[in-house]
């Protein structure tokens, strides 16, 4: 086995090799960015090289570098991860020129592989399913014209040399051939240099189920299980499963093997993944081969209780497969879903910042968490921002989804945002509990997946209400228990009425300081909410900081901090903080203009703006603070004279504190 | 303790059908004082709202202490009484705690005829004060009131109880110990401004409240002065120069913080000289009183299964239960208070008139309020009643009830007619509060009784003449008679003239009586000194 390594990649994937290659006693070399130099993979590996600045280009994809590092650091092996070079016919041309061994499939296969018509071509010959369409040479559109009408409808036009979800198009009829052929050609051109068109029959609803093989240089190619990988945003795998659900077991060793026929054909060693469109009458299409380890690896894993990584070492060490296709088991269901920072309700824009507070759930042999980074970490727009896999295994597949549930909730990201909330949705959503899977999950489930806008704001507010309401009442049964009269009816909190229905008004300012008045309704220990036609209906139990509550019959528990003036609650991954309007919270000071020299809330100055015995006008900058991330300007509210300055930058301050002195000018 | 065992079966047609009943009159009451909330109309708040002023249940609201119920008082005052539509007679009035104390107040809404005084109005007003004296509530008097109704000057002004014995009360509460604190939120207008002059402490608000004795149109009549209302009798004016006024509020919601500061301050201690325990809820929903009860009252029921349903655990240890039972007396507890319970189980003979006032010399000298549930046609008649001296019989439980000093409830569960209403502790007889069920009827007797006594003493007099009505005649003669009871015997129609302090949900009986008996408490129990029982 090797002595050493280096690991040609960065983030999760790198933590995850190291792993398994320093359990192995194989010490492992890291390269990092600029933007990498803290972490989580540079901490774990036994040495690390820095390989340039913080875009890709510039250091992950830097081959001669890489190299450099392989050569400097005395590794044997270079292992690639996914992404990046994994896939680089040149980069594993260069690895065998220097004499490195490149953990990851012959050269020959990777390039065989690489163009998707070329591919086709090949798995055609090796009799392996394809979907019915036109992959040759010939590109002129009459031609092209002519293939398609002879494929059918709706068909799938797409550049041979593009990914991503770019440079295809969905054709529905003949007549539309001509501009998407056009417009797919001008794309092709513009995105990947190359305007090669395929059409291929498309399929409408389509599951993508993906075979994972193994094969060693010594000609044993085996398929460990499937994975479905159908819940897929614009082509990007969201949730990841193995087994495949509600597939007859004849269907997928027929799967299995042609997946080891495709790798067989082009004399495959190593990992590879076989992906296939499963059609709802059973039959399927070969659509790609990814020679590396898939993102989605883990499931396979955890239902085969092999370590793929482990095999990759081995095989690219020279030695046999571990295991022969006889004696690979299958037990268990295992999910995954890809924690990403980004804004599932802004078209997954991709976030970035500070992790400010991270909690994982804790791994167990039921839950697992691949991730490459830690609190305090950055998720800088450099690279993917994906912060974590999510890697779940139990008996059933049911009771996978169940623990899934649950180890989203126990996520706490704080700092960005994060598509954890979308994640619940989709796991919770009863179509894909009752595995009603294919590529178009999330476009047809669209409302089910994306509450509106307005939806988090409403629970919060509910929940905060609810956490209002019961505190109320605690301290009145506490006070009232003191008095002469500790049972009196009077003392109720429910807002009784006589002849109608026991109600509440509240009015709680958030942080962009609009009131929200709220109105509920009370029967009994249930509130009812209605915003916006939206009816919530609450209950629930506080003890100290903890609320339990039920809303429409979702349990939910949390954390908060509430005073008589202001509540924050902690929901999932969202901080929300509300002042509450009430009795004592409006101040009726007789001058009004004084106030405004006072803190509006804790903070820290950051900038003292005037100076002693300086003469300002009203609405000039007096000093700056900052609190909540904000900047607030205290600013003269009338013409005078500063007399003191109570504070210096970098002082903190509370709610309320005088901060200046201000003689007003005589009139 | 003796746990009442309910033989009621819920899933019954007859429950079901009375449950039914009861419900829609139930629904029909709500939908009322929805109607009522509306004040005085859409435009009529929107102006309100717009001069920055807060509407008078809003004031309440704000002014209670967080979530705090409110025992509102005749809501249906002046309910079809005027050909102007009166809600709520123009002025709130309930029972709610303030700071932690339980106080009478009174909010003027300005939206209906400016708030101004109507007869009802004033008989509302002066019945707050009333309970507050006898409950030693402190009164808060939110005031928004051009003053008395003048095109009704008769009917508000001259006599004892009109608009000046307002100002009677507050002066007499005030020398009881019991606080008056007027804000001034609006107009306070000639004998308005009296209000706030004779209150203990005064607030005004700024640019909104005025206290004058004759507004600016007046004086520029009398004297040809012209001034604004704001220079006449502002904030300004009588906070720094006049002293009628002692705080002065920013604004509405400023006022009522002043006010519950004030209240916080009294240093006003409740000392409820009488055994508590923890609350504990009935064994049964009270809800199923509309299915026991239902509406037709020649239906009987019995009312063990309604005290079930009201008092704690359903706990009630009944007293002489096999003696006179057409009376049910016992002792229980609401809302951890106890309570002597006296309800109609039929109608009153000489034992059962004896035995109530046993029982309410029981609860007299044991200082325990007492509680009367009302579902009465009448005292027995005939010879034999009469020759066992029925009437005597009665008179001692109308001494009993009359003299009886612990806090008095009286809820009209069912019918209340003639004498029955008087030992039954009807409105003359100064219940503390009293309450009818939407589903009750009150009147001297029975609208076919009278009917029949009328048509009867027709006949003889026709029989005098030699004539006689025939069969149609009758009838004919009857309906119009029937007809007036039915209307006059209604809980509106009572409600609306203050012959009583409210219609209540039956359901919620056990949280108004709850309510009440622990406001009540504010004062101490006085002993009782009962008149000539006639033996």
């Amino acid at each position: 086995m090797f002595d050493k390594i280096l690991i040609a990649n960065r983030g999760e994937i790198a933590c995850r090799i190291i792993e398994t290659a320093q359990k192995m006693g194989i010490r492992c070399v890291a390269l990092y960015s600029d933007a990498d130099k803290n972490a989580r993979h540079v901490a774990m590996a036994d040495e690390a090289f820095h390989i340039g600045p913080s875009p890709a280009k510039d250091s992950y994809l830097r081959m001669d570098k890489i190299l450099a590092a392989a050569k400097a650091s005395g590794a044997q092996a270079i292992h690639p991860g996914y992404g990046f070079m994994s896939e680089n016919v040149e980069f594993a041309q260069a690895c065998q020129d220097q004499g490195v061994v490149f953990i990851g499939p012959p050269v020959g296969a990777i390039d065989a592989m690489g163009s998707k018509s070329a591919a086709k071509v090949i798995m055609a010959d090796a009799g392996v399913p394809l979907v019915p369409g036109y992959h040759g040479d010939n590109q002129d559109p009459a031609f092209l014209k002519q293939q398609s009408s002879d494929i059918g409808y709706p068909q799938l036009l797409k550049a041979a040399y593009g990914g991503g979800g770019k440079g295809m198009r969905v054709v529905w009829n003949l007549d539309e051939f001509d501009t998407a052929l056009k417009a797919t050609k001008r794309e092709a051109m513009a995105g990947f240099g190359n305007d090669k068109m395929l059409i291929e029959r498309y399929l409408t609803k389509p599951r993508h189920v993906e075979i994972q093989v193994f094969a060693d240089s010594h000609g044993n190619c085996i398929y460990l299980s499937e994975r479905d990988c159908s819940i897929q945003r614009r082509h990007q795998k969201v949730i990841e499963e193995a087994p495949a659900p509600n597939m007859p077991a004849a269907l997928k060793v027929a799967m299995g093997e042609a997946a080891v026929a495709a790798a067989k054909a082009i004399d495959y060693e190593g990992a590879g993944t076989v992906e296939f469109l499963y059609d709802e009458d059973g039959s399927f299409y070969f659509m790609e081969m990814n020679t590396r380890l898939q993102v989605e690896h883990p499931v396979t894993e955890m239902i085969t209780g092999q370590d793929l990584v482990a095999w990759q070492l081995k095989v690219a060490n020279g030695e046999v497969l571990p295991l022969t296709q006889e004696q690979v088991t299958v037990n268990g269901h295992s999910l995954e879903v890809r924690i990403y920072a980004e804004d599932p309700d802004n078209e997954f824009l991709p976030a970035t910042g500070q992790l400010d507070y991270l909690r994982q759930p804790q791994p167990s042999r039921h839950v697992r968490v691949d991730t490459g980074v830690r609190q305090d970490d950055e998720v800088s727009s450099f690279y993917d921002p994906m912060i974590a896999k999510l890697i779940v295994w139990d008996e059933t597949r049911e009771l996978a989804i169940a623990r899934m549930l649950r180890a989203l909730d126990d996520y706490r990201i704080s700092g960005l945002k994060t598509n954890l909330g979308f994640l619940t949705n989709l796991v919770a959503a009863q179509p894909f509990k009752d595995a009603e899977l294919d590529t178009g999950f999330i476009e047809k489930h669209h409302d089910l997946l994306f509450s509106p806008a307005n939806d988090t704001c409403h629970r919060a507010l509910a929940l905060a209400s609810l956490a209002i309401l019961l505190k109320r009442q605690k301290q009145a049964v506490a006070t009232t228990s003191q008095t002469n009269d500790p049972f009196s009816p009077w003392a109720g909190t429910d807002g009784w009425r006589l002849n109608e229905q026991s109600s509440h008004q509240l009015a709680l300012v958030d942080l962009q300081d609009v009131t929200h008045h709220i109105d509920v309704k009370q029967s009994g220990g249930c509130y009812h909410f209605n915003f916006d036609g939206v009816a919530l209906i609450v209950n629930g139990q506080l003890n100290d900081d903890q609320l339990s509550a039920t809303i429409n019959g979702h349990k939910i528990n949390l954390l908060l901090d509430q005073d008589s003036q202001n509540i924050t609650l902690f929901i999932k991954q969202d901080i929300h903080r509300f002042a509450i309007q009430g009795h004592d919270s409006h101040s009726f000071e007789s001058d009004e203009t004084e106030s405004k020299l006072t803190a509006p809330m804790n903070g820290t100055i950051v900038t003292v703006e005037c100076r002693n015995g300086q003469e300002v006008k009203a609405g000039d900058p007096l000093m700056i603070m900052e609190a909540m991330k904000m900047e607030y300007t205290i600013t003269a509210p009338y013409d005078g004279t500063v007399t003191e300055i109570f504070y210096q930058s970098g002082d903190m301050v509370k709610d309320g504190e005088l901060l200046v002195e201000l003689t007003a000018q005589e009139s | 303790m003796t746990i009442i065992s309910s033989k009621i079966n819920t899933r019954s047609q007859e429950f079901s059908a009375k449950s039914e009943a009861m419900q829609a009159l139930v629904t029909e009451l709500n939908k009322n004082l929805a109607t009522l909330k509306q004040g005085g109309g859409e435009v009529s708040q929107q102006r309100h709202l717009s001069r920055g002023k807060m509407l008078a249940r809003d004031r309440i609201n704000a002014l209670l202490d967080n979530g705090s119920p409110f025992l509102e008082l005749s809501q249906f005052a002046a309910w079809q009484c005027y050909d102007d539509f009166v809600p709520c007679a123009g002025v709130i009035v309930g029972i709610g705690r303030v700071s932690g104390i339980e106080c009478m107040i009174v909010a003027n809404d300005a939206t209906v005829k400016g708030g101004t005084y109507y007869p009802l109005t004033v008989k509302k007003h002066l019945r707050a004060q009333d309970i507050a004296e006898r409950c030693h509530l402190p009164c808060i008097y939110l005031v928004d009131s051009g003053g008395a109704f003048l095109p009704r000057q008769d009917e508000v002004f001259p006599d004892r109880d009109h608009f000046g014995r307002i100002f009677f009360n507050q002066a007499n509460m005030s020398a009881k110990g019991i606080p008056q604190i007027a804000s001034v939120m609006g107009l306070c207008t000639a004998g308005g401004a009296y209000m706030p002059a004779m209150a203990d402490e005064s607030i005004i608000v700024k640019e909104q409240g005025t206290i004058f004795l004759a507004g600016p149109p007046l004086v520029k009549a009398a004297t040809g002065e012209v001034v604004s209302a704001e220079d006449l009798g502002g904030a300004d004016v009588h906070c720094k120069v006049s002293g009628v006024a002692d705080h002065y509020a920013q604004n509405d919601q400023h006022a009522l913080q002043i006010i519950r500061s004030s209240i916080s301050r009294l240093n006003h201690v409740k000392k409820p000289n009488i055994s508590v325990l923890p609350t504990v809820e009935p064994l049964f929903d009270a809800k199923e009183i509309y299915g026991i009860v239902g509406t037709d009252l020649k239906k009987p029921f019995d009312v063990k299964e309604v005290i079930a349903r009201v008092v704690d655990g359903s706990d009630f240890d009944e007293f002489k239960q096999y003696y006179g039972s057409t009376l049910v007396c016992g002792f229980a507890r609401i809302h951890g208070y106890p309570v002597g319970i006296v309800a109609n189980n039929g109608i009153l003979f000489s034992e059962s008139a004896q035995k109530g006032t046993h029982f309410i010399e029981l609860c007299c000298k044991r200082k325990i309020p007492l509680v009367f549930l009302q579902n009465i046609t009448g005292f027995m008649v005939g010879q034999k009643y009469e020759a066992e001296g029925i009437a005597k019989h009665g008179a001692k439980m109308v001494t009993a009830v009359s003299c009886a000093k612990v806090p008095k409830f009286t809820v009209l569960i069912g019918g209340s007619y003639g004498a029955g209403n008087y030992g039954m502790c009807g409105r003359a007889y100064d219940p503390t509060m009293m309450w009818m069920w939407p589903n009750a009827r009150i009147s001297v007797m029975g609208g076919e009784q009278a009917a029949g006594v009328l048509a009867q003493v027709r006949q003889d007099g026709l029989a005098r003449k030699g004539q006689s009505m025939s069969v149609e005649e009758e009838v004919a003669f009857k309906a119009p008679i029937i007809e007036q009871y039915e209307k006059q015997g209604n809980p509106y129609y009572a409600s609306a003239r203050l012959w009583d302090d409210g219609i209540i949900d039956p359901a919620q009986t056990r949280q108004v009586l709850g309510l009440a008996i622990s406001a009540a408490l504010n004062a101490p129990i006085e002993d009782t000194q009962f008149g000539i029982f006639r033996m």
